[in-house]
């Protein structure tokens, strides 16, 4: 691992972490920090590793060593039902949303409360209001899921991942198949909930502008390890895999090496200076 | 040398998954035992399992009671026994048709539709939706199906026996022209409530255990795809129907019922 920058104390921090699907290895000793309060923005090619790092933050999958710190408690050396405890600091919004289909939207979002809380109907009714209003949502309580668009699907995803006030939000692709305005009001909305609720924010994209537009602490996935650090440090990196990945594909004259993941693009990489100040 | 290692491979995963549904038996166990109870799921899962499917456990029974009601009267009518067609279309009913026949049905109906449920919860992240919110998912998704699948089977068994029995009296009064009173009279002598009616409701208790733990087991477990979900489908109804038949032999050796 080479470290961009120091980063601020870690609110998650993962130890040498080995994870592996049966013979495939996914993630092999992985090591690297999300600051608190911060937003914290993963990258790496396709099958790098990105959704199994952040769920392997939610304690969804084991790493078969290592440790997974969050919020100063070791989640390896949990059981089950420690987790749960541990969860409840946590919210998660899933690429595809991950709704209850059976269940409206109101009952998804009023969901988490009533299992969690001992609120009263309309104390339930107004908190799952305010949750929508605020994704900039209206007149859904009474639709399924499978009657919302993408765009809505991703909002209301969001909106019940923040409802049971998490310090920690993960969102895996939240930009993934949306439209550009809808990307840019979640994205909108992501940067809102950190500064004004103070959650620390870790974030699975692809997106180059935004991670640059949004993001606090950049940690991308390689084959050979992870490069973390701020957007500045980024875009100051000589490390010819960083850079191609900076261009976001948007410079033909410039392609992946062969060890990047998810790609298969040849050739040589023209690794200046120049290079990462002209992407800046 | 390859069939001796496919047959050790097989063995290890018939140990292996032996293990996982002892243990997933375990948990689902506990959050029966264990509050919140989901008395409204449970309730909604018997209205699912139970009720949608009556009307193929009525059309089946009163079609399988008509078929024995013809061919044991023309069995019977050979050895001049035709009266004695109430008591042999009762006890085949009652100790093997009833429970057998409305476990395999419940099978294909509604174990079927369990797993493909659960299995598609699986493949749309809805199950880790629930434990990213600190919900078990075996609390609020499999227990309370397994349970109605438990409670309803014996009372579908029950319903497929009636209905049979009708069927047969169909047949034997209304068709061959037997007497409907030596029907039921036979009938009444030869099924004994403690041995016939109570084993066979125990039957069909067992076979509802089965089918509950083997349709949530297989859709929990699904590969998170469409193509996991069909085998996860496909594997309940084969087991379920297979470990229905096996058991079937075992009970009866046993306990005689």
């Amino acid at each position: 691992m080479s470290a961009l920058s120091a980063t601020a104390s870690p609110h998650v921090e993962l130890s040498h972490v080995r994870m592996a699907f049966g013979t495939r290895e996914v993630l092999r000793d992985l090591s690297c920090r999300f600051p608190r309060d911060r937003i914290s923005v993963i990258l790496g090619g396709s099958g790098s590793g990105k959704s199994t790092l952040l769920r392997t933050v939610g304690g969804l999958v084991r790493p078969q060593s290592g440790s997974v710190m969050v919020d100063g408690e070791d989640i390896t050396k949990l059981s089950e039902s420690e987790l749960y405890r541990v969860r409840q600091k946590l919210g998660m919004m899933f690429q595809h949303g991950a709704l209850l289909d059976s269940l409206t939207v109101f009952d998804n979002l009023a969901f988490p409360l009533r299992e969690h809380t001992r609120l009263d109907r309309r104390a339930i009714a107004d908190a799952v209001h305010v949750c929508v209003e605020a994704v900039g949502l209206q007149n859904v309580d009474g639709l399924l899921p499978g009657q919302l668009s993408g765009g809505m699907v991703k909002r209301v995803a969001l909106a019940r991942a923040i409802i049971g006030e998490p310090v920690i939000l993960l969102c895996d692709e939240p930009f993934s198949g949306l439209d550009p305005i809808s990307a840019r009001r979640i994205e909108s909305l992501l940067i809102d909930i950190n500064k004004n609720r103070g959650v620390t924010l870790i974030v699975v994209s692809h997106s180059i502008p935004s991670t640059m537009r949004m993001a606090d602490h950049v940690v991308v996935l390689l084959s050979d390890g992870v490069v973390e650090g701020s957007p500045a440090d980024l875009q100051r990196s000589t490390d010819p895999r960083i850079i191609a990945f900076l261009s976001d594909g948007e410079d033909p004259s410039i392609t992946a090496p062969d060890d990047l993941p998810g790609t298969t693009a040849r050739g040589a990489i023209p690794a200046s200076p120049e290079r990462a100040a002209a992407l800046k | 040398m390859r069939a001796i290692q496919d047959l050790g491979f097989a063995v290890l995963r018939f140990v292996v998954d032996l293990g996982a549904l002892t243990v997933f038996t375990l948990h689902v166990i506990r959050a029966t035992l264990v509050p919140p109870w989901r008395l409204r799921l449970f309730v909604d899962e018997l209205f699912k399992l139970g009720v949608l499917s009556l009307v193929i456990i009525c059309v089946c029974g009163l079609a399988v009671g008509m078929v024995l009601g013809l061919q044991g009267y023309n069995t019977l009518v050979r050895f001049g026994a035709a009266e004695s067609l109430g008591a042999v279309v009762g006890l085949t009913l009652v100790r093997e048709l009833g429970p057998v026949l409305t476990a395999l049905l419940a099978t294909g109906r509604a174990g079927s539709a369990t797993a493909a449920e659960i299995g598609t919860m699986v493949a749309t992240e809805q199950l880790d939706g629930l434990r990213m919110m600190s919900v078990d998912p075996i609390d609020l998704v499999v227990a309370p199906k397994a349970l109605a699948m438990i409670a309803v089977l014996p009372l579908l068994s029950a319903l497929f026996i009636v209905c049979g029995l009708a069927g047969g009296y169909l047949v034997g009064v209304g068709l061959m022209g037997l007497d409907g009173g030596n029907y039921l009279a036979s009938l009444q002598s030869a099924v004994d409530f403690h041995d016939d009616i109570l084993g066979s409701l125990l039957k069909a208790l067992i076979f509802g255990v089965l089918i509950g733990l083997i349709a949530t087991y297989r859709g929990y477990h699904a590969a998170p795809t469409s193509a996991g979900v069909s085998a996860a489908t496909t594997s309940t109804v084969v087991v379920a129907s297979v470990s229905i038949l096996i058991f079937d032999y075992f009970v009866t050796a046993l306990w005689g019922v």
